[in-house]
Parts: C-alpha cells; structure tokens; sequence
C-alpha cells in the first residue's frame, strides 16, 4: 500500500508549505450562545409551533393525559411502526397495526408501513426543527425515513429556543436527523412542493405541562 | 448516454459534454455571448434569482446576531485553514476510531480510482447519489461509467440535469437554466419510466421523479455523497438537504462513500452551530432545510455498516497557497453570491464553463487550475484566465456571503494573477494601452492636455451625441450613445475662475 | 473650510460639470476651494484591471498632490465619486504595500482618511443635508455599487435630495442591481455589460423620472448613453449638480 500512504504525506505537505508562516487565527463568537427564550417555557412552546406550522407541519398541543388519544387520531392508518422506548400507554387506543423493529424490518417491510410514531431528542423553536439521535423511542433511521407519516411526540422539556441550545444538549457521534417540516424541492422553476422522498407527513404532537 | 439517440426534442446544454468539469468551452464573453441570446434562460433566472434573493434577504433579517454570526463564521473557516494539517490527521484518526477508513486523494484521478475501486470490491453495478459539488467536479459519474458502474444522481434537479445530458448551472439548483415545460419533456423521454400523460405541474413532476428514484433507493447497495462539513474532533460528517434523497442515499444502502474537499473540515462540534445557522438561511432562504444528517463512523444497526471518506484535494492547495485568493477555500458552497450577481442573472451557469459558477466559480476555478502560474492558464481570452473579469466588482456577492469572503476583492488579485504570468511574453494590445495610460493618468499635465484635446473634439462635433465609434468604442456603442463631450476643459474652466 | 476638490480622471475629461458644480456648491456654502493641477487619477481602472504593479505610478502622483493635506494646505479633500474615493480608501494603500513601496502605502492611508465623497464631506464633515438647491425636476436616483457597497454612503444622499427645494423624487426599482458599467468591464464583457444597462434603463423609464441621478459620472455615463441611445428624453444628472442648482444659477444639464 505505497500509493495512498504517499498521497496521504504529498497531500500534508503541500498544505504545510502553502500555509508557510501563516499564524494562527482567533475566533470569537458574538453571536447568541443561548437563545432568549427559556426552554419548555409557554413562550418556546408557541414558537415551534408556529414556526412547525409554516413549514406546513401538523401541530397537535395537548397536555400528557390526552396523548393516546391524540396519537390514535393522528394514525388512523393501517398500519404503524415502533421504536423501543415509546412509552406503552401511548399505543393504548391504537386501531393501527402496531410493527415492532424486533427482529429488524426490512425495507420493503417498512416502505410498506404507513406511519412510524417517536419520541425525539430535542425540537428547536427558533427553526422548527424536531432532532432524532436514535435513542429510545426513536429508533434507527430508516425507521422514520420510509413511512409517509412522521407522528413525533415532543415533551415540553425537550423544547429549546435556539440552534446553539440544541448542540449544547447533542451528542453529536450519535446518528443524528434533523427535521424541519416535511421533506420538500423547489427543483421546478423554484416552487416549493412538498413531500419528496421523506415522509411527505410530519404531524407533531406538543405535550404541554 | 446511447439513450440519447432518436429524442430530439430534448439538446443538452451545453451542446458538447465537457473534457473537463473545470473547464470547457470558450472564454467567458464568448460563452455568454450564446447564453445571453437565450430569452428563455434568462427570464427563468430572473424570476428564479429574484425569487430566493428575497427569501434569503427576510430569513437573515430575522436573525438580530446575523453579522456576528457571519463574523464567527469567517473566523472558524480562518482558523481551520491555518491547521489543517492537525485537524485532517485528527479527522482520519476519528474516523478511523469508529469505524470508518479514510482516503486521501492528489487529484481528480486518484479519487475516482480510489471510488471506482470501492464500489468495483463491493460487486455493485449501480449506486445512488446524492447532489455533491466534489463529485461533479472530478466527474465521478462519468469515471465509474466507465467501469460500468451506473451512478443515479437522486436530487430531483441533479436528476434532471443527468437525464438531460446537460451540465449543472447553478450550486444549488443546478436545474435552474430549464422550465417546466422542459423537464416535462426531459422525464418524459428520458425517465423510462414517466407516467402516461405526465403534466408539467411540478408537483406531478415532482412525484413522477419520486416513483421512478423509490425502487432505486430501496435496491442500492452503495451510495455515494459528498459531505457539507466534517468535524475533526468527533469524525461526525453533516449532508444538509431538503428532499429526502439525502436520507435515503445515507441511510438504506450497506456501504456508504463521501467524497469531501479538505477545506470543509471544522475544528469543534460546536461549530456547527454557526454553519448550521448561516447555510439555511443563505441557500434556500429557510430557517431551517427540510433534513440535515449527521453520522460518525459507522452505527452498528443504523445505516450503512461501511463506509468509506476521500478527502479530496485537486487544486485546494494550489489556492491555499494564496494568501489572499484562499479565501475562496472558506465557501460553504450556498450560492447566495449567485442569486444576488447580476451578471450571473444575465448570462446564467453555463458561461463560466465549470461546475462551480457565478462569483464564487469565478474565484475558485481560476485558483483550482493554477492561473497565472508556470504552464497554469493565463490571459484576459483564455476559458479559466477570463473568469476573474466576469464582474463588474459591484460587490453584491460580499455582502450576501455568509462567510465574508471578500470576492470583489480576490477577483481583482486574480485578473492581476491571470495578467501576469511568470517568465517573458509578449504585451498584449491591452497591456500596451494600459501601459500608455498609466502614463497619462500618472501625470496632471499630461491628463490637462488629455482634456482640451477632448474639448478640442466637443467643439468639433458642436454638442451632438456620437452613435457610434470605431473598435474598440464599438463596444460601448452597441447600445449606448458617447457622451456629448464638453467645448471647454476643466483645466480651462478652473484657469479663468481663478483670475476672477 | 478649505477643501481640495480631486474632479477624477473621467470627469476631468469627459464631464467636467460633476467638477465644476462641486466647486459652485462648495463656494456657495462659504468654503475656499482648490483644485491641485498636479491631479489625474486614483490608479482604479489600472488595480480593478488587473494592472496593480503598472498603476504604481498613477497611485504615487495622487498621493503626492494630495500630500500637502497633511500639512494643513487644506482641512479636506473631497471627490465627486464613490467609486474613486472607495479606490482611494481601500485600494491604494493595499497595492502600494503588495508593491513593495510601505512608505507609499503609509502616506496613501493618511491623505484617504482625508478624503470624502461629496456627500459624506456635505453631511459628516459639515453636518448639512439642506444646502439650499433648488432644482424643479422630478428625479429618480440610482445609488450605484461602490457608493452603497464600499463607501457605505447609505442614505446620505438621499437625506440631500429631499431637502432640495422644488425637487420629486421617484423610487427606482430594483435600485440596488449594478448598472453594468464596472469600468473595463463595458467593453471586455460588453455584450453582458448591454443586458445589464438595459434592464436598467428600463427601470429608470418606468419611474416616468425626467432626470437620472447618481454620485459617480462612470455609471450615469453608462445610464445615459443607454437612455440617450433609445431617444427617451431622460437626462442624467450628478448629485452635485442638483445640489449646486439655485433659482439664480439653475441647471443648464449641459457641459462647459
Ligand atoms: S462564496 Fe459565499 S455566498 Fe458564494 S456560495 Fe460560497 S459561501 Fe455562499
């Protein structure tokens, strides 16, 4: 193996004598570390939710006790996959077919699914944006990329106002996907359509108190 | 492509499929010369360039920390740059850690040996994509054609650009230079397998192309992406799109290769938070793009189990080499200095003869091919060398950049660059003329005289318009009236006052 | 105040009205003007060219005829064009030191930190934004890019125009968008340099203005010669020849 290791030392040894002399350069950051707004306050919760709601998300607000029942309403479809992790009194009034990744689907198995159901990690406000990790609840990616319907609960908690509040609270080596409404192209002469590969139907549930 | 055969309706554009992604075609006032005659092609760019113009100009309003936000930006790009060795190494060393192998690559050549070799090992005859500005630009997809591998660009508009023969023309919308009408047209003869009856609504457009990608996605084995940025610390790599198609590419195959150029590599996870503000907001005009992945190594159970990293260099350091013209390295690759260039908006994406248009292609395709420097490109006439005056320097692009890249600024060091190659040559005529003005502009008395033969000349022509002039004032008199020149001079005008 | 007026190589030949109205402005505002004749040009066509080392020479006898600023000769060097002062501001300094000359380099950041555009002079220097004009036109105002984009003048020309007496101003659309001159650009992109004037052109014929304005004679040269070509009737104007224009003096809108 002499060729890559060689193009590995020509490679950082021409940006070594590009560089030269060049001195280190300072960065200072100005800008908001932290968003104005407190996380899981009334206020954050508004946001996302009108911020979801521009990006022509469906945003569903209800308090803990009523979340089965308006998880059963947003999936009335056949069928409907589940990560480990989300809470079981969720699926309680469930008519949909429920899939359990266990042993794991596969694609074809999910593409035929009509939805998924998850928790999330974080949301953020400012950009309507829910974030996946894949921890429990959320499932691996494929889980919640093949299904046409995304029905995500987000825990007032989980809701933080701007994007650096939500890397502070990330792991980033964990797969993360971020989601800002429903997958979408302005490929034709800029218009906006949405619902292309992803789920062409994110449905948000914002469990308030 | 053999398909092409028997469907005229559909021309490529342009017309000849390049050598080079970096280079083809004539210099740039020759270039646009054919594109400016396209009516067509220019009222689709302005409605479409006006459009996200002010899209990007509301989203970025909204933010109250945009400047410093664009400051930080600048800094961490600076920064990363001056140590990049450290943080390629540690990058490689990161990956590595979790799973990944990682590639280094001289050229276009070796990367595309290096994939090629990848996809060949893994017995794959066909391999989905997604949208990346690297590949386009060492021309992967026509390296593993050759290999008879088959690469399904998965991006609705990259799509549409594969199927039509034509070239990107523009970073982020690279269909931008065709209309519905068209890409019905396109999917129609093309796709193999369009819907009867297909309409040119975009939305039924839209889903004919998710129909025709969905069985592809679900049957790849390997797929190909280039990265928006990589993070030394952790090795976590960020694909930042809006269809799907990126998750789709990263998620379902068992293999995974990313294609990365050396300059998007950042320091800290923290960073992200300041590229995951600016990019948005400056490409799509959105406060957020639909779907940003972001995955480190390999996750046992999630995603592809393989997966592989080239970091690409192919000219980067050539740039880095430039104090002032590396700059052009800190590009986030969001195209905003395209929608707001006027001259983009006119001649669109195929004028500049390279993947990489508008300002930023004519900063960083100069500086990738070496202009300027011994047996690099040179001259105000040559495709690469001519890049640099296709500004008039009005400084729209620096003030939209969310990185503060100083184009106006790196396009006047590169004329001078691409007017001054190293070693003895011939004067041109310009050089002549410019020289024998420095002279005259270097000198009141000369600039005195300069004056009253132009007056001497008013007098003569008595007030009227001149419509038209000999070469090279043909130029300027294409369209426009010579001024009416005055009868007296300046120096004449200030004389007599001053005895007053 | 003394002030220096530096007329730029182009209105030095081709449209001393922009220089002549300068100085009328300035007069009437109660200051002693001069005009160096050692003056020719800031070295701008050479650098943005690509002719940096050539234009060495061009850059040197400005700085040396406008040296004396320095000295106390005059309290302030003032030029009818943002182009050529953003030139002077953030060029000149630059190509000196890439040049090897830091003395030049030195002396060109001191003589600039005296110089101004004429509105800049008008509002910053001697805090006025009514000087008294009088000019019954309408007028729509293209801001041009090196006003807006490297001097940053904003809207001080604006606050100038609207305290003319007599004066209608009418809203350019897309106003911000270069008017394609840039210099060589006009004639080595000539063909993309026409689109762009006449979609410009276009812009200011739809206002139904009877009189083009700017700060910088290169774009209104540009403007012009587009309107003139068409036969619109639309003049063009430069801002200090609205401001220099009284009842008793008014606006010919011709040259010497
Ligand atoms: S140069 Fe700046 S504005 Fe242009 S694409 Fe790159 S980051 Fe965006």
């Amino acid at each position: 193996m002499t060729a890559p290791s060689t193009a590995r030392a020509e490679m950082l040894g021409r940006i070594r004598r590009a560089l030269g002399q060049s001195r280190s350069v300072e960065v200072e950051r100005h800008y908001h570390r932290t968003g104005a707004l407190v996380a899981g306050s009334g206020e954050v919760l508004d946001l996302l939710a009108e911020r979801l709601e521009d990006y022509r998300a469906t945003v569903v607000r209800t308090d803990a006790s009523a979340v089965p029942r308006v998880v059963a309403d947003l999936l009335d479809v056949p069928s409907v996959a589940v990560p480990d992790g989300v809470p079981a009194p969720w699926l309680a009034e469930l008519t949909a077919e429920v899939r359990r990744d266990e042993p794991a689907l596969t694609h074809a198995e999910l593409d035929d699914t009509a939805a998924v159901l998850t928790t999330c990690r974080v949301a953020i406000a400012e950009t309507g944006t829910v974030v996946l990790d894949g921890g429990p609840g959320q499932g691996r990616r494929a889980l919640t990329l093949l299904p046409d319907r995304h029905v995500v609960v987000v825990e007032a908690d989980q809701v933080v106002h701007s994007v650096p509040d939500a890397i502070a609270r990330l792991d980033v080596t964990r797969p993360l996907t971020w989601i800002s409404g429903p997958s979408a192209t302005s490929d034709v002469e800029l218009v906006r359509v949405e619902g292309v590969h992803g789920p062409r139907d994110l449905r948000v549930v914002l469990v308030d108190g | 492509m053999s398909t092409f055969l028997g469907m005229p309706t559909v021309r490529p554009q342009p017309s000849r499929p390049p050598r080079d992604p970096l280079r083809w075609g004539a210099s740039f006032p020759h270039a646009a010369h054919e594109t400016l005659a396209d009516g067509q092609l220019r009222a689709n760019l302005r409605t479409a360039t006006r459009t996200i113009r002010d899209k990007r100009r509301r989203v970025t309003a909204e933010l109250d920390d945009w400047e410093q936000l664009r400051d930080a930006g600048a800094a961490i790009k600076a920064s990363a740059m001056a140590r990049l060795p450290d943080l390629l190494t540690q990058l490689e060393e990161s990956v590595t850690a979790r799973g990944g192998v990682v590639h280094w690559a001289r050229d276009a050549a070796e990367a595309n040996e290096v994939v090629t070799g990848i996809v060949r090992e893994a017995g794959a005859r066909e391999v989905v994509k997604v949208k990346s500005m690297a590949t386009q630009e060492i021309g992967l997809n026509e390296a593993l054609a050759e290999a008879g591998i088959d690469a399904i660009e998965t991006d609705l508009a990259e799509r549409i650009v594969q199927l039509a023969g034509d070239q990107p023309s523009h970073i982020l919308v690279p269909a931008i230079h065709r209309n519905r009408e068209e890409i019905r047209e396109i999917f129609t003869h093309r796709m193999g397998d369009a819907p009867e009856g297909l309409s040119s609504e975009p939305r039924e457009l839209a889903m004919a192309a998710r129909a025709h990608l969905r069985a592809r996605f679900l049957r790849a084995e390997v797929a190909i992406s280039g990265a928006n940025m990589a993070i030394a610390e952790t090795g976590t790599v960020a694909v930042v799109e809006s269809e799907g198609n990126g998750r789709m590419c990263l998620t379902l195959p068992r293999l995974l290769v990313t294609v990365m150029g050396i300059e998007k590599v950042l320091p800290t996870a923290r960073d992200l938070e300041v590229f995951l503000q600016l990019l948005p907001r400056s490409s799509t005009g959105e406060r957020m793009n639909p779907y940003t992945s972001m995955w480190t190594g390999v996750t046992p159970g999630d995603g592809p189990q393989e997966f592989h990293l080239v970091l690409l260099d192919n000219g980067r350091t050539r740039a880095l080499a430039d104090e002032l013209g590396r700059q052009a390295l800190h590009c986030i690759r969001c195209s905003a200095c395209l929608n707001v260039c006027p001259v983009y908006e006119h001649t669109g994406g195929h004028a500049y003869g390279s993947v990489y248009p508008g300002p930023i292609g004519a900063i960083l395709t100069p500086q990738l091919l070496g202009v300027g420097e011994p047996g690099g490109p040179a001259g105000a006439h040559d495709p690469t060398g001519s890049l640099p005056f296709a500004s008039t320097l009005c400084g729209a692009c620096f003030d939209a950049c969310p990185v503060k890249i100083d184009i106006p600024a790196a396009l006047v060091h590169l004329r001078e660059r691409s007017l001054h190659p190293p070693g003895p040559h011939a004067p041109s005529a310009t050089d002549v003329s410019m020289r024998v003005a420095a002279r005259v502009l270097s000198s009141g008395r000369a600039l005195r005289w300069a004056g009253r033969a132009v007056a001497l000349v008013g007098r003569l022509t008595g007030g009227r318009a001149i419509r038209w002039l000999p070469w090279p004032g043909s130029l300027w008199t294409r369209v426009r009236d010579a001024p009416v020149l005055p009868v007296r001079s300046l120096a004449a005008w200030w004389a007599r006052r001053s005895l007053r | 105040m003394r002030i220096a007026v530096f007329a730029t190589c182009l209105v030095g030949t081709v449209a001393p009205r922009a220089a002549t109205a300068t100085v009328r402005l300035l007069e009437r505002l109660g200051h002693t003007v001069d005009m160096p004749a050692d003056q020719a040009c800031c070295g701008q066509m050479h650098v943005n060219t690509g002719y940096g080392p050539e234009a060495m020479g061009v850059i040197r006898n400005h700085v040396r005829t406008f040296a004396p600023v320095l000295d106390g000769r005059w309290d302030a060097i003032v030029a009818p064009s943002g182009s050529c002062v953003g030139s002077i501001r953030h060029q000149q300094a630059d190509v000196a030191r890439r040049n090897g000359d830091d003395r030049l380099a030195r002396t060109a950041e001191q003589v600039s930190a005296r110089t101004y555009e004429l509105s800049e002079l008008l509002v910053d220097v001697l805090g006025v934004t009514d000087v008294g004009a009088w000019f019954p036109h309408t007028v729509t105002y293209h801001p041009t890019c090196h006003s807006l984009r490297v001097l940053r003048v904003g809207d001080r020309p604006r606050q100038l125009l609207e305290a003319v007496e007599g004066i209608e101003l009418r809203e350019l659309g897309e106003a911000e968008q270069c008017c394609g001159f840039g210099g060589t650009f006009s004639l080595k992109n000539s063909e993309t340099s026409a689109a762009m004037v006449t979609d410009k052109a276009d812009e200011v014929v739809a206002t139904g203005a009877e009189v083009v304005a700017a700060g910088d004679w290169s774009c209104l040269l540009n403007i012009s010669g587009a309107l003139d070509r068409r036969r619109t009737g639309v003049r063009a104007a430069h801002l200090a020849e609205i401001l220099a224009s009284t009842r008793d003096e008014p606006w010919q809108g011709a040259d010497l």
